[in-house]
């Protein structure tokens, strides 16, 4: 079968990086007296001046409630939320805007899907397929279905610290029992990319439906739903320089049309009697309530932004940071533990210092300036897998630079010594 | 320009995380509890061999961070011999201090977590032990969490 080589055209360039960083104005503070380096992009992403100037210039000039409004402000509010519907379809390469469902991000996307679709689909018997390293808000919801229908939870396991999913074991979890296979693109504790065309082809194969979690891809790479291949696609404004609390659902239609509402209210529908109601096509049956207008503005400029700097290029300096990072943690030998892949990794390194906890590496670094994140990454079944309670977490975005990475490691040299383990 | 970290890990606290004291389980406890700090994976367990109202003999084992472990090894020795009653007044006290700073009355060496106030997100690593020994001389079965508590 053929697929449309559909990446949107970003001719390659050179792209002045410094220049770009001077678009993020939080980038430019001292923290504890050290100039800031931010090293958790996979929490979340700053926002550039253009996402800011979108969300003021909305505020400013043409806030109101959408549909229904007659008046001037909610036609262009109407507009503009329409408008960033079509952005975001064009930016993961949906064939409409009636395929993008907004939603507060990521964790509601998947939520909605294991509500409105698992309900309808999911008995008794049926398996749900995912893999060890999803994220939990990729394995409670299906818990909860699961719960609710009686389906069981198989995950696809994976290959102990170098975090690749084993693909060897594929054919056995991969069955006709499975109802939906939900996966990470980009791992957020391991920095794996998952083969999600190859995985999203097998499931077809065998009538089996699919979800990817582009959470952690979305900012990073480019999205392209039709070679991907996939029937739900997901992703969060807020990890790609829009704002927090906007997030998109992408939906095959005819997947998407056959679901019935995820929550009820305004917006949602047609007509609406005392004892019964009818609802909306696809998109807005899914879509309750007032959206988040504004955030959808700010999504749309983050996409602007994001397409103008080429996501092949970022995607290409996200991965060169994330090898540079990898290869210098690499030198500290025994004193370190990598999780992940050795090669074809995303920007992001996961860690142990040997002999300290997660937490006081993050804490000491913080006071050199130094933003990382410790903890489990909302992964606790993986880090119980790889024997570890807790990893430290440097995740970059393409902002970063070498530089403060030689920082970044010269700070876990001083932690070691710190603690007294160098 | 690193006050605060030498704050919060005092010279004592250093020493306590690399070798706790009283770390190992106690034959002949005759209460126990758990300590859990599901946001850091940080897993505690202490064992107290009571003689009527006292402690006559304590000790701990599990895996968490430097203050978690510093903290859980200087709460045994701090309340060793001391009775439930004794106990219920130094767990007040080092609540206020790591909370708020302020030392309230003579808590020995436990004055090393002054320092803790200065970092919220830490408190919790401070306190987790204090939450698990109270949980045990109240006979409660239950694992204590740090989430269900506001501290």
């Amino acid at each position: 079968m053929t697929t449309e080589a559909a990446v949107p055209t970003e001719p390659k360039q050179a792209v002045n990086w410094s220049a770009i960083r001077a678009d993020f104005p939080i980038l430019d503070q001292q923290v504890h007296g050290q100039p800031l380096i931010y090293l958790d992009n996979a929490a979340t992403t700053q926002k550039p001046r253009a996402v800011l100037e979108a969300l003021r210039h909305y505020y400013e000039h043409d806030n109101a409630n959408v549909h229904r409004g007659i008046h001037e402000l909610s036609n262009r509010a109407t507009n503009a939320l329409e408008a960033a519907r079509s952005r975001a379809a064009q930016f993961i390469n949906a064939r409409s805007a009636d395929e993008i469902v907004f939603t507060r991000g990521t964790t509601e996307g998947i939520n909605l899907v294991a509500q409105a679709w698992g309900s309808k689909h999911v008995k008794a018997g049926d398996t749900i397929l995912l893999t060890e390293m999803e994220h939990h808000s990729n394995i409670v919801p299906w818990q909860l279905l699961a719960e609710r229908t009686g389906a069981q939870l198989v995950y696809l396991p994976v290959t102990g610290d170098i975090g690749l999913l084993d693909m060897n074991r594929l054919d056995e979890c991969l069955t006709r029992k499975v109802k939906l296979f939900a996966m990470t693109h980009i791992s957020n504790s391991l920095g794996t990319i998952n083969p999600v065309v190859e995985l999203c082809a097998r499931a077809r194969q065998l009538g089996v439906t699919t979800l990817v979690d582009a959470a952690q891809s979305a900012g990073h790479r480019p999205i392209d739903v039709q070679e991907i291949g996939c029937d739900f696609l997901v992703l969060s404004g807020h990890k790609m320089c829009g704002p927090t609390g906007i997030g998109v659902l992408y939906g095959r239609p005819e997947v998407l049309e056959a679901m019935p509402p995820y929550q009820g209210g305004g917006e949602m529908i047609l007509n609406v009697e005392f004892q019964r109601s009818t609802w909306k096509q696809a998109p807005h049956r899914f879509e309750a309530g007032t959206p988040d207008i504004s955030g959808a503005v700010g999504l749309h400029a983050a996409m602007d932004y994001l397409e103008k700097i080429g996501r092949h290029n970022i995607a290409e300096h996200d991965q060169e940071l994330g090898a540079y990072a990898y290869a210098k943690l690499t030198r500290l030998g025994q004193g370190i533990r990598l999780f992940g892949p050795h090669i074809g990794r995303a920007g992001l390194v996961s860690f142990r210092l040997k002999d300290i906890h997660a937490h006081d590496v993050v804490t000491v670094a913080d006071q050199r300036g130094v933003a990382l994140r410790g903890g489990h990454h909302c992964n606790q079944p993986l880090m119980r897998k790889l024997g570890v309670e807790s990893t430290a977490r440097a995740s970059f975005f393409f902002y970063n630079t070498t530089a403060e990475i030689d920082r970044f490691v010269e700070v876990l040299g001083e932690i070691q010594k710190f603690f007294g383990v160098a | 320009m690193f006050d605060d970290l030498s704050d919060l890990y005092q010279q004592v606290i250093l020493d306590h995380c690399k070798k706790p004291r009283n770390f190992h389980e106690l034959s002949g406890a005759t209460r126990s509890a758990q300590g859990h700090n599901p946001l850091c994976g940080d897993q505690l367990k202490l064992f107290l061999a009571m003689d009527g109202e006292v402690i006559k003999d304590i000790s701990f084992v599990g895996s968490g961070c430097c203050i978690s472990k510093a903290s859980a090894s200087l709460l045994t020795e701090a309340v060793k011999g001391k009775t439930r009653a004794e106990v219920q007044k130094i767990f007040e006290q080092v609540h206020e201090m790591v909370t708020t700073g302020r030392v309230v009355g003579d808590v020995g060496k436990l004055a090393v977590f002054a320092g803790v106030h200065k970092f919220p997100a830490r408190v919790k690593c401070a306190i987790l032990a204090w939450h698990a020994v109270m949980a045990a001389l109240q006979g409660e079965g239950q694992p204590v969490s740090t989430e269900n508590d506001e501290t």
